[in-house]
């Protein structure tokens, strides 16, 4: 599936880069977003990746320690190992990382002025609304499992309840999910 | 200061990070135990560990942070750093985010073919999933107190979520149109509502 360098062309790395690159625009929400595009692209189009590979290097990342976005990496690596994930990583992250910065410049200059207080306090309910939603979102393989449940729950009141480290639920979900409790 | 309390941080009394390398370290301590994704992590360690910020503060940033294309603590890690140590924060809270974890991404990526189909993996896997949409929630309610105080109010903050939450948990809408309908209204009555 993969060498270590690359086992593609220079020409086709630059097209992972301008494609991810473009991506990088749209991803409003994260880049996990955009990945039935990225699916278009490297499995339909250029047949880089298998279905499998494709579902299965956004599961790796996404049970991996760190920011989901690091699927990207594991994306690109599969396609063509180092210069492979370098070039998708630095295009999904150079144009939103270009426009974050001018904004959070720009808005902290301002950030007393009625709009920007205005924006940031509009957007306050539909941001919370929004981690409501990934949670119920995230919640939803444990539906009907009641050992599963129990982890979501019992984390839930951990994190408020105690100042306990998450790495003790993470461990415990681990545990208890490996011996098939849930 | 309790957990659950509406009362953070006052503003004055928060602390800064010390230099790039605190930037550096902290980030990478947050990212390496975002099993699932960083923000719940992100929301424990910023505010109530560190004290960098408050939960407004928090909620701010992360709102700014979701509108913008690109990850949200990606941008919200910029940001932070570039509001203390200029660029070169925003590159070293960034590369926190996300050097390490990548190594050890592409560490399991190589090693994933042989432990993939060992049923104790993919329980063990499972069950962190359900752990990490608890964080998720827990993460959530902390910050649900924030708006208690802000101009919104209690009622017209709980309309706006309850309708997000339909729209994009319920409904999976796309997030583009949602924050499309919902933001320029929400931003029009939040402009309403403070005092010029």
């Amino acid at each position: 599936m993969t060498a270590w360098f690359t086992t593609h062309s220079w020409a086709d790395i630059g097209s992972l880069f301008a494609h991810f690159l473009m991506l990088s625009f749209l991803a409003i929400g994260g880049a996990i977003t955009t990945t039935p595009e990225m699916s278009r692209y490297l499995v339909t189009e250029r047949g880089w990746l298998t279905p499998p590979e494709f579902t299965a290097s956004i599961a790796i990342a996404q049970a991996a320690p760190g920011p989901n976005v690091l699927f990207v990496a594991v994306l690109g690596w599969n396609v063509a190992g180092v210069m492979g994930a370098t070039a998708a990583m630095a295009g999904i992250l150079i144009p939103s990382t270009a426009l974050s910065l001018w904004a959070t410049r720009w808005g902290q200059a301002r950030k007393e002025t009625r709009g920007v207080r205005a924006f940031t306090a509009g957007l306050a309910p539909i941001t919370i609304g929004l981690l409501i939603a990934t949670g119920w979102v995230l919640s939803g393989p444990a539906a009907g499992h009641i050992g599963a449940m129990a982890l979501v729950l019992g984390t839930v009141v951990m994190m408020i309840r105690t100042k306990l480290s998450p790495m003790w639920a993470v461990a415990v979900g681990a545990v208890v999910g490996a011996l098939g409790f849930a | 200061m309790s957990e659950a309390s509406a009362d953070s941080t006052p503003a004055q009394a928060l602390a800064a990070p010390q230099s790039l390398g605190d930037l550096f370290w902290t980030f990478t301590r947050m990212s390496m135990q975002g099993f699932g994704g960083v923000l719940a992590i992100a929301q424990r360690e910023l505010v109530e560990r560190k004290q960098w910020m408050t939960r407004e503060q928090f909620v701010e940033t992360l709102s700014v942070s979701q509108v913008l294309p690109g990850p949200n603590v990606v941008n919200l890690s910029l940001m932070i750093g570039d509001r203390h140590f200029g660029l070169r924060g925003a590159f070293s809270a960034l590369a926190g985010m996300l050097l390490i974890p990548l190594l050890v991404v592409l560490a399991i990526t190589a090693l994933y073919a042989q432990f993939a189909t060992h049923p104790m993996v993919s329980g063990a896997l499972r069950g962190m999933g359900s752990v990490s949409a608890g964080l998720v929630i827990a993460t959530a309610f902390k910050l649900a107190v924030t708006l208690r105080r802000g101009p919104m109010g209690v009622p017209l903050s709980v309309l706006f979520g309850a309708v997000t939450f339909v729209a994009v948990g319920l409904l999976r809408w796309p997030l583009v149109w949602v924050l499309l309908a919902l933001g320029p209204i929400g931003i029009a009555l939040a402009w309403h509502r403070i005092r010029p």
